[in-house]
């Protein structure tokens, strides 16, 4: 039937490369994984409570260790994770985030950032696929985004040179570009997926850009089997908008992903149905939900928790747990597509909570 | 000619040109105040115009520039300067640049940067902009009736800085294995092109202005580009203005573009939301798009593609590259020719049997052109005394 075409076709961009799963005595017990949660702020309780009760109904062998990372101070005055927060992470190695506020005037930098920094988060995936029932006028999306995301134009480096003339300083090195072009390839691979596109600008940045593309293309030697594809950035952008159906795996430097996979977002919808998983090395990774806090509704049941509960089901792919996270996602996917019962944000009315209990109800009717 | 005569001839033209000075051609130092940029100067009643045919689809769709201004009786000499892409001297470049000097004005198509040639190479098209100082790149997007596309009712004026930003080209391997590129925002710059925006804005009676940014990530540097637009803002109390992330823009573009009225930007994300806009209101067959500099102009198509896979197969669309010319008319002041080959433009393109490949038709590009000259011929006869 082409919702089970469809839904494998989904299965199939939204898992995560497969792995063995890294089985450490501390994080199994019987049987029950552990997962540091981080609920963050905003409507990030509410949101993570939700998939925390949907991942119960469908008795998924995941035990949560709930922490905070607001920055603190640590010896030597550096800004860093609280380090009961860090420790859960060493040992359980897979994370799930809700947003994360970022205050302007509180002296430390994003907390973002700082899991990134500390976890050394080398590489965001995110999957865009068109999600049946929530109409945009793109259909048929099927690719996925995979970003550089520790250097880039988002190194930081920015100086005042003389009044008025700034310079910001875009850093391109071989290890980072040869680490996600083959995180990028291994994607592919493990997930089936047919051509890597490396996206740049290297006709105006020529060693930059020029360097990323020499890597890829080193390292599509050793994947013969995927077809590896160059393309300008503004070409991307403008196919994209057209033809989204042309792209399968994009690999891209920091900005370009920023930009590239919020407007693969903006095609399937935004934001708030949008997945997204970051990979770090030594074999942690932290999924996590994209969109902001939105204070505005929060504590109000009005949340829409897809987003991040599509982001656990990515997790759970990259666990290895394909049943658990099938039968959630299509619970989830039927749920939007009935219409019936769906948050404010995909144009129905109901509450948070009775789309959580609409999820679990269809969860437990699977069974 | 000799200065004496220069100046004799601009005090003879003085009621024409209105701030014409003999010194037009030197690099003029700052301008404490926003000038319009004069048109060229006419000998016998003619514009002389550079025209760089470029690579790709270019030499083709440059021919039917000529030939639709010659059937239309357009008073436009065309001054051909080939700029041959394979060659690593920049001689041709070079003869390519002092050719617009002397005319103030060109029309070009997109020259080929090979990117895997060294560094010491830079792209022509760059260096085209940035010699000649082409400071605003202007982009109008708007959806035509006739051409399907999937959001409807698009106006978008887009006003990209065209000299500085991430195209400064300025790289080095600090360390081997590890390269820099440099990102250089200037005061001065940034300050002229939101004073471009705004002045825009207003002579085109639009409402609302938005700067794009990455603020928050880049604090100094486009922090920088905010703050001059919003000191500039303040001098234009008629015209809205806000200010919005990269990221959230091209979403907001794919979801409701027609929430944007002009937005201004540095040059990469202006290379990104412009490609975005042209995507969707049709395709890089559709959109002109011109380079503005405190004397000189020059027309393109808005996407600046060359087109290769589809050069001499007579499947271009030449709507672009026609309406640009058309952008050049008007720069001209010949705003009589200009709004007619843009009719008879127009006319062809919401004609939807006429659509060349890009835009889902089978209509070739000789076909289309033949199109738009018959309907020039149907309007009738132009007179026109100047």
């Amino acid at each position: 039937m082409a919702g089970n075409a469809w839904r494998s076709l989904l299965t199939q961009a939204v898992g995560v490369a497969v792995r063995k799963p890294v089985q450490s005595s501390a994080s199994f017990s019987r049987g029950m994984k552990m997962v540091t949660m981080i609920p963050g702020d905003g409507i990030g309780p509410e949101i993570s409570a939700a998939v925390m009760k949907i991942f119960d109904a469908a008795k998924a062998p995941i035990t949560w260790e709930e922490r905070n990372v607001t920055a603190i101070k640590g010896p030597g005055g550096r800004w860093m994770i609280p380090p009961d927060a860090k420790e859960s992470m060493d040992s359980s190695k897979i994370g799930l985030k809700g947003p994360l506020k970022t205050p302007i005037a509180a002296g430390h930098p994003s907390m973002n950032l700082l899991l990134r920094k500390t976890f050394d988060l080398y590489a965001n995936v995110r999957p865009c696929v068109s999600i049946e029932g929530y109409k945009t006028p793109y259909t048929d999306v099927d690719l996925v985004t995979i970003r550089e995301n520790t250097e880039g134009e988002y190194s930081g480096i920015e100086h005042m040179i003389v009044d008025g003339v700034v310079q910001s300083i875009k850093l391109i090195t071989e290890n980072a570009s040869r680490r996600i072009a083959e995180y990028a390839f291994e994607y592919a691979r493990n997930n089936k997926r047919t051509s890597v596109t490396a996206v740049h600008k290297a006709n105006i940045m020529r060693m930059s850009d020029g360097l990323f593309l020499r890597k890829c293309r080193e390292v599509a030697e050793n994947y013969k089997d995927i077809k590896f594809t160059e393309m300008y950035l503004d070409t991307v952008c403008l196919n994209m908008v057209q033809d989204p159906t042309q792209f399968d795996v994009l690999v891209m430097p920091n900005l370009y992903g920023d930009i590239l996979s919020d407007l693969c977002a903006g095609l399937i919808g935004g934001l708030g149905v949008t997945p997204s998983g970051n990979i770090g090395a030594n074999g942690v990774a932290i999924f996590e939900s994209v969109h902001g806090t939105a204070p505005d509704i929060a504590g109000m049941d009005l949340a829409n928790p897809t987003a991040l509960l599509l982001s656990a089901v990515m997790m759970l792919r990259h666990m290895g747990l394909h049943d658990c996270a099938n039968k959630i996602q299509t619970a989830c996917f039927d749920t939007i597509k009935d219409k019936k019962v769906l948050t404010k944000d995909l144009g129905g009315s109901a509450k948070c909570s009775e789309f959580t209990a609409e999820i679990c109800r269809r969860i437990r009717d699977l069974d | 000619m000799t200065g004496r005569s220069v100046r004799a001839l601009s005090g003879a033209l003085k009621p024409l040109f209105s701030h014409r000075s003999p010194q037009v051609y030197e690099a003029t130092a700052h301008k404490s105040t926003y000038t319009t940029i004069p048109p060229p100067a006419r000998y016998g009643g003619r514009h002389t115009v550079t025209l760089i045919p470029g690579d790709g689809i270019g030499p083709e769709l440059a021919k039917h520039v000529c030939e639709l201004f010659r059937f239309c009786c357009v008073p436009v000499d065309f001054e051909v300067v080939n700029v041959d892409s394979t060659q690593t001297s920049a001689d041709d470049i070079s003869n390519a640049i002092m050719a617009i000097r002397r005319n103030g004005v060109a029309l070009k198509g997109n020259i080929e940067t090979n990117h895997n040639l060294p560094p010491s190479y830079r792209s022509r098209n760059n260096l085209l902009r940035t010699t000649l100082d082409l400071y605003a790149n202007v982009m109008h997007c708007q959806s035509l009736p006739g051409v399907r596309s999937r959001h409807r009712n698009i106006d978008i004026m887009i006003i990209r800085e065209n000299t500085e930003g991430e195209y400064s080209s300025l790289e080095h391997e600090s360390v081997p294995g590890v390269v820099e590129s440099l990102k250089i925002i200037t005061r001065t710059k940034s300050l002229r092109i939101a004073d471009y925006a705004f002045k825009t804005a207003r002579e085109k009676g639009r409402r609302r202005v938005t700067a794009v940014h990455k603020a928050n990530i880049m604090k100094l540097g486009d922090g920088l580009f905010l703050e001059c637009c919003k000191e500039v803002a303040s001098g234009y109390p008629e015209i809205t203005y806000d200010s919005m992330i990269v990221d959230n823009t091209t979403m907001q573009l794919v979801s409701r573009p027609q929430q944007f009225d002009v937005m201004v930007m540095p040059n990469l994300y202006g290379n990104v939301v412009s490609n975005v806009c042209a995507g969707l209101v049709g395709g890089p067959g559709l959109v002109p798009g011109a380079n503005y500099g405190e004397n000189y102009a020059l027309f393109e198509t808005g996407t600046r593609n060359t087109g290769k896979s589809i050069a001499n197969s007579n499947t271009a669309n030449p709507t672009a590259m026609l309406l640009a010319s058309c952008l050049l008319l008007d720069h001209l002041k010949l705003h009589a020719y200009a709004s007619m080959i843009r009719r008879a433009i127009l006319s062809t393109v919401t004609d939807t049997r006429l659509h060349t490949a890009d835009l889902g038709g089978q209509g070739s590009t000789s076909e289309v052109v033949q199109s738009i000259m018959d309907a020039v011929q149907r309007a009738g006869p132009r007179t026109q005394s100047s």
